[in-house]
């Protein structure tokens, strides 16, 4: 027997904030949670089994915390699966929950990703010096700018791109009411005349660290089928594909401004969805940019243009909200950064676009929407093709 | 949905010390070329790979991906992780053959427990607001169930010396043990408490040591072994963190995924106990009587690399059947406190 088909019922988020210290670890959980069982209009006794996420728990400073949590995450006697795939983490998350469903094993699955990084300290957690390894010593930001620098080269992308980027996710993010940032005045101006963190990485160019939650409810073909369409919003999103590719963090010849992992995941998810032409056939895509320069990256890595081609989407404007492919309409990683859900939200944010439920970024005629999560060092990759409509066999 | 099975299982010597580094690498590598030689397949015939270890034994952040080194993997793997047993990654690598989307799957996991103070860090296990700040560690939680049992009148410290003076005894032809020999109940019982009600016999040791196995659909893993451990049903569950408000004499979660799979005409089974206590705790959970040889390969009390305990639990049991020795076996795995968190696999023969 196939695999069967699973849809998005329903999903939520926190208020994303540098340190939600209004609230512990199990009540930032429930408060997605519970705004994820109420959009799918679901109660706990139909909760077959909870899928939990995040990244790593020195993050926190709680060894496996979904052991501790599993009453809050309503596990209790029954099944409780945690995932950690680095920053890509969210998105395995929700491709593990899935697995449940489409292995015909459950009906209907919570999965949940979080990151409460003001319990800890995460610049603390990333710089244990283990032995053999070459120490980054500068954070994400550090270890990436040389990608980028290595991308404006090979490109001969123009310096004004990286700000082009982070002026529209940022001004998306004041469309969204859980955004951490919100910034509908920036401009690419603006951008620009920020403080040079990593050159050429500036200040206004990088994603903010977020205290946050994102949840979805997961179900079966029956269980789609009866998600409302009341009050204008459509219905489930239906997962028409899904991929998941790691490559290691360094070999001689790795290619890491683009990613053969990447490439190899885009190209199967595409394949499963039957795409041929992903700019055309996708409505709109969630990608992980932490950094304003990997959304033109990433086009070209998930085949959305030719190697080279990107910068000159995002330069066209294309990437806007009016735009042929509205990129992080949600406003992105650059507006809200809890690190283990924010592969989480791209997943949630793009099943929201085709529910109809995004308010006021809502794409119009979202049908066919990408969720994209990487994280490592551009080494993990998990990605999912949602729609509006049950994917055609 | 696709039956799957288990074609191949190895696992490093359960010793208390390595010199590796905490992300596996050196424990891995042997064990992939050893589960590659018995199933005849290579990396490049591995259609998923799923790994289970934990970042706070390794002392760091993302030791897994340190860990996929030892798979050589370019071109890019299909690949994911558990931060828990790899028994469960096991469970998710069911998944993916299960849905039809990869025939083979190679599940690994990994501990190298001598680099900390494992009672310590697995009281990091505990609620961080209210009980973690007291410290109490994992040993100690294990003594009060312990004591909580032998209040009850469900077991005595005699009957928990049996339990460690049988399981050294088996290990005795299990060339991966750390602990095995011939001992004496009377003179187990004469060494002093560790954590009363607990002596050193009643602990599983200290531990560094890795697992890995190889599943096929079973129509697949026909063609690569003779007797493929048919997985007959997997199902786990948890029980809740709170030590108080759960009876630590019983074993509700394991209860539980057994009555799910149904353990009826089960031969042999391997228990993840890492206190002699809690395998008389998991007998009476799953039903398990008299006639059911119990850890034929010695148990955890005998070695017992965290993350990848659970795993060869499964493993051991899987050998049986992968041997000709038994026809349906049982193995279970544990996580978190005093058996938090509880999976049940049955596996079978099919002629």
């Amino acid at each position: 027997m196939a695999k069967q088909l699973a849809a998005v019922l329903g999903t939520g988020q926190t208020h994303h904030k540098a340190k939600r210290l209004d609230v512990s670890m199990p009540g930032l959980l429930r408060e997605a949670i519970d705004r994820a069982m109420l959009d799918a209009q679901v109660g706990w006794d139909e909760i077959d089994a909870v899928v939990l996420g995040k990244a790593p728990d020195l993050f926190e400073g709680v060894m496996m915390p979904e052991l501790f949590l599993a009453d809050s995450l309503g596990a209790t006697g029954k099944p409780l699966l945690r995932v950690h795939t680095a920053g890509s983490v969210g998105g395995s998350t929700a491709l593990v929950a899935a697995s449940l469903v489409q292995a015909g094993v459950h009906r209907r699955v919570l999965t949940v990703a979080f990151e409460k990084q003001s319990e800890s300290n995460a610049m603390w957690g990333l710089s244990i010096l283990p032995p053999f390894q070459m120490p980054v010593g500068a954070g994400a930001g550090g270890y990436f700018a040389p990608h980028v620098r290595s991308y404006i080269r090979r490109s001969g992308a123009p310096e004004h791109i990286g700000a082009i980027v982070a002026a529209k996710d940022r001004r998306n993010g004041a469309l969204n009411p859980y955004a951490h940032l919100r910034q509908a005045d920036i401009t690419v101006e603006s951008v620009q005349a920020s403080q040079m963190l990593w050159d050429p990485i500036r200040y206004d160019e990088t994603c903010p660290s977020s205290d946050g939650a994102c949840a979805m409810v997961i179900g079966d073909e029956a269980a789609g089928d009866a998600v409302s369409h009341e009050s204008g919003a459509g219905g489930a999103a239906w997962i028409h594909a899904t991929a998941m590719r790691t490559e290691p963090t360094t070999f001689a010849g790795r290619d890491q401004v683009n990613p053969q992992a990447g490439r190899d995941a885009a190209a199967a998810l595409w394949k499963q969805a039957g795409i041929t032409d992903p700019l055309s056939e996708v409505d709109t895509a969630e990608i992980y940019v932490p950094f304003s320069w990997f959304e033109p990256m990433w086009l070209e890595n998930l085949g959305f243009t030719a190697e080279g081609e990107g910068w000159k989407l995002t330069e066209a404007g294309e990437t806007a909200l009016d735009g042929r492919l509205p990129l992080n309409p949600s406003g992105g990683v650059l507006s809200s950064n809890p690190i283990g859900a924010s592969g989480m939200l791209r997943f949630s944010e793009a099943a929201k676009q085709v529910m109809r439920r995004a308010g006021d970024y809502q794409v119009d005629g979202a049908r066919i929407a990408l969720g994209h999560a990487y994280g490592g060092g551009s080494q993990y990759f998990s990605m999912w093709v949602v729609g509006s409509a049950k994917p055609a066999v | 949905m696709a039956d799957v099975a288990i074609v191949g299982f190895a696992q490093a010597p359960n010793v208390r010390a390595t010199p590796g580094t905490t992300n596996g690498v050196e424990m891995l590598v042997p064990i992939f070329a050893e589960v590659f030689e018995r199933t005849g397949l290579s990396k490049k015939d591995i259609g998923f790979w799923c790994s289970g270890s934990s970042d706070y034994l390794a002392g760091r952040a993302f030791s897994f991906i340190a860990a996929v080194d030892a798979i050589g993997a370019f071109p890019p793997i299909h690949e994911s992780h558990v931060e828990m047993d790899a028994a469960w990654a096991l469970y998710e690598a069911w998944l993916k053959i299960r849905m039809g989307e990869v025939d083979t799957a190679l599940v690994y996991g990994f501990g190298k427990s001598s680099a900390g103070h494992l009672r310590r860090v697995l009281a990091l296990q505990l609620d961080p607001y209210l009980v973690a700040p007291l410290w109490p560690d994992s040993v100690s939680i294990a003594g009060i169930q312990a004591r909580l049992g032998i209040d009850a009148g469900l077991w005595s410290e005699k009957d928990l010396a049996e339990v460690a003076a049988r399981s050294r005894a088996d290990a005795v032809r299990n060339p991966h043990a750390q602990l095995s020999g011939h001992v004496e109940v009377t003179d187990l019982l004469d060494a002093p408490f560790v954590a009363d009600p607990l002596r050193a016999h009643d602990i599983a040791p200290i531990t560094d040591g890795a697992a890995a196995i190889v599943l096929a659909s079973a129509e697949r893993a026909r063609d690569l072994v003779e007797r493929p451990a048919v997985i007959a049903g997997i199902e786990h569950r948890v029980d809740s963190p709170v030590l108080g408000a759960r009876d630590l004499t019983r074993s509700p979660s394991t209860e539980a995924a057994g009555r799910a799979i149904g353990v009826d005409g089960v031969e042999v089974a391997e228990l993840h106990a890492p206190f002699t206590h809690q395998e008389l705790i998991l007998r009476e959970a799953l039903g398990l009587d008299d006639q059911v040889r119990i850890n034929p390969s010695g148990g955890v009390l005998v070695g017992n690399p965290m993350f990848a305990a659970g795993l060869a639990r499964i493993g051991e049991a899987a050998t049986q059947i992968l041997t000709g020795q038994a026809r349906k076996t049982l193995a279970h795995a544990t996580s978190g406190p005093a058996l938090q968190q509880n999976l049940v696999c049955v596996m079978e023969t099919r002629d």
